[in-house]
């Protein structure tokens, strides 16, 4: 189990699923299992999340849909695939349409087997998805940190100096 | 009035838990067309009926929708039943109505759900979502799966159940029976929810019959259309069944014929547990489809859903083609969105209850 300080938000989106995943995953928020109570909200807004639940082996027409939410998302972000069809494809694997799994479209973090996924099994699924958010935020964190120094090393003294070589003009 | 602007709804929306995009051409706050383009979850799925095998293809049927799922199975298995002659023993038509009816009962609780959190009423949905859980509970108790069951074969179903578990799921559904009234007397009595949906959204009798909608959209705009009336499958005709209609054909009216059948499938369930044959579940099945043609429908939660096989003396069948209700309401859908408030949208496009994999399959 991860401890994250701030409430990680998801946003959800049917990539060429048969709905099974999807209502489940709109299952966990209701009462009997209610990740709300963790802080986990549903948000329809890709640019507030930091999860992206994606459920469906995508088709023609839905891979650009599904790569444009994805781009939206501000970093770090995390994607799990939810079910069988996002993680291979499931039973249509062989439809002529379909691409045949998530991980062919954008990049996965976290596989969630199951057609459809139980809501115990996405619920740890997302507990998984906290820990790589945590791993990824640290390294967003050590180029911030990287940054900050060069600004304190690099930029702050030139620009100094500049405004040196103002004065004295 | 101003310029004309076009509005995309979709494919991405935060109301529609899956994939529709429409374009609204909108004066000022009016719609004045809605133009609507699917294909975002079509996966061919009738086309895999080449690759798959007529008694394996049921497991694909029951996957063209994850809420409906069970009728899919039925539907697909009562065709094949219907093409190669096989009598289905009454025990497992009975079964098969129980679950159905389950899944029912599931479905207009989710919808109950949706059309609330449409509305702003994030409440509502939780408590609807609550009553659907013990639904889940007694079909995972029965099938082991939650929403997708696999018990429905061609030739009968898969599992039986117990004389103590029919009970069982009685008495529970008496005991949810006085949760629903509680629900039910809070939507139709809640002066928000009439402001909201009442003459909203409107289709007259008239405008039902011609664009062809089914379901519970036909229901509510007073047209009797219910296929479980003449089912050849199923229990029904010796239960002796009556369609829920109204006759306003709003948004309210679509979310009352819905609340009413609510208690329409409990009451189908409880005559199906007293008037429950002994006997056989299942009989086995012999032999490939021959060449021949074979149609029927099934009466969804959503409305009537049309089944067409052809075999061909193989283990494939040569073609599958479904109608699914919402392909059919779409039409119905457009002419609603004409003139309405582009804050009412929403709610106008979950009163039809838009099922967009069963749709596009």
């Amino acid at each position: 189990m991860s401890y994250i300080k701030k409430s990680p938000w998801l946003v959800h989106y049917d990539g060429s699923s048969c709905n099974g995943c999807d209502i489940e995953v709109l299952a966990c928020l209701t009462p009997l299992y209610d990740v709300e109570r963790f802080g986990i909200v549903n948000t329809g807004n890709p640019k507030h999340a930091d999860i992206f639940l994606v459920t469906g082996g995508v088709n023609a027409q839905n891979l650009p849909v599904v790569k444009q939410i994805y781009e939206q998302m501000p970093e770090p972000k995390v994607v799990i695939a939810v079910g069988a069809c996002a993680c291979t494809g499931g039973v249509f694997h062989d439809c002529y349409n379909m691409i045949g799994g998530m991980d062919k479209a954008i990049p996965v973090d976290v596989y969630v087997p199951g057609c459809a996924a139980r809501p115990e099994a996405i619920i740890d699924g997302v507990v998984k998805g906290l820990a790589v958010l945590e791993e990824k935020q640290k390294a967003v964190a050590v180029l911030a940190e990287r940054a900050e120094e060069e600004r304190e090393t690099v930029l702050e003294p030139t620009v100094a100096m500049h405004k040196q070589q103002e004065a004295k003009k | 009035m101003g310029k004309s602007t076009v509005v995309p709804f979709g494919p991405q929306h935060p109301v529609l838990p899956e994939p529709i995009h429409l374009d609204l051409e909108l004066q000022d706050e009016k719609v004045v067309k809605a133009i609507p383009s699917i294909g975002y979850i079509h996966r061919g799925l009738e086309k895999l009926v080449e690759k798959r095998g007529f008694q394996e293809y049921v497991y694909i049927a029951e996957r063209v929708c994850g809420i409906c799922s069970f009728g899919h199975g039925w539907g697909y298995s009562k065709a094949i039943e219907g093409l190669m002659e096989i009598e289905v023993p009454r025990r497992a038509e009975y079964l098969r109505t129980i679950w159905h009816e389950l899944s029912r009962l599931h479905s207009h609780l989710l919808w109950v759900g949706l059309g609330a959190d449409a509305l702003g009423f994030e409440s509502l949905f939780m408590h609807a979502w609550r009553l659907r859980e013990t639904i889940l509970d007694m079909i995972e108790q029965t099938t082991g799966g939650r929403v997708i069951f696999s018990v429905c074969k061609v030739g009968g179903v898969r599992r039986d159940i117990s004389d103590h578990d029919l009970k069982e799921i009685v008495s529970r559904l008496e005991k949810l029976k006085k949760e629903i009234d509680g629900l039910t007397a809070l939507i139709l009595n809640d002066e928000t929810i009439h402001a909201r949906l009442k003459g909203v959204g409107t289709v007259s009798f008239e405008d039902a019959k011609a664009l062809g909608c089914v379901g519970p959209t036909a229901r509510a705009s007073g047209v009797p259309l219910d296929y479980r009336c003449g089912d050849e499958g199923g229990a029904y005709k010796e239960l002796g069944f009556k369609p829920v209609t109204d006759t306003a054909g709003d948004c309210f009216a679509r979310c009352k014929v819905r609340l009413l059948e609510l208690y329409q499938a409990i009451d189908l369930i409880k005559g199906c547990v007293e008037n429950m044959p002994a006997g056989e579940i299942a009989v086995p099945v012999k032999g490939f489809p021959p060449a021949a043609e074979y149609f029927t429908r099934v009466e969804q939660p959503r409305g009537e859903a049309v089944y067409y096989v052809k075999g061909n003396k193989t283990k494939n069948l040569e073609r599958f083609r479904l109608r699914t209700p919402t392909n059919a309401n779409l039409a119905v859908l457009v002419k609603m969105l004409q003139g309405c408030d582009l804050a009412d949208v929403p709610n106008i496009i979950l009163t039809i209850d838009p099922c967009i994999s069963c749709c596009e399959r």
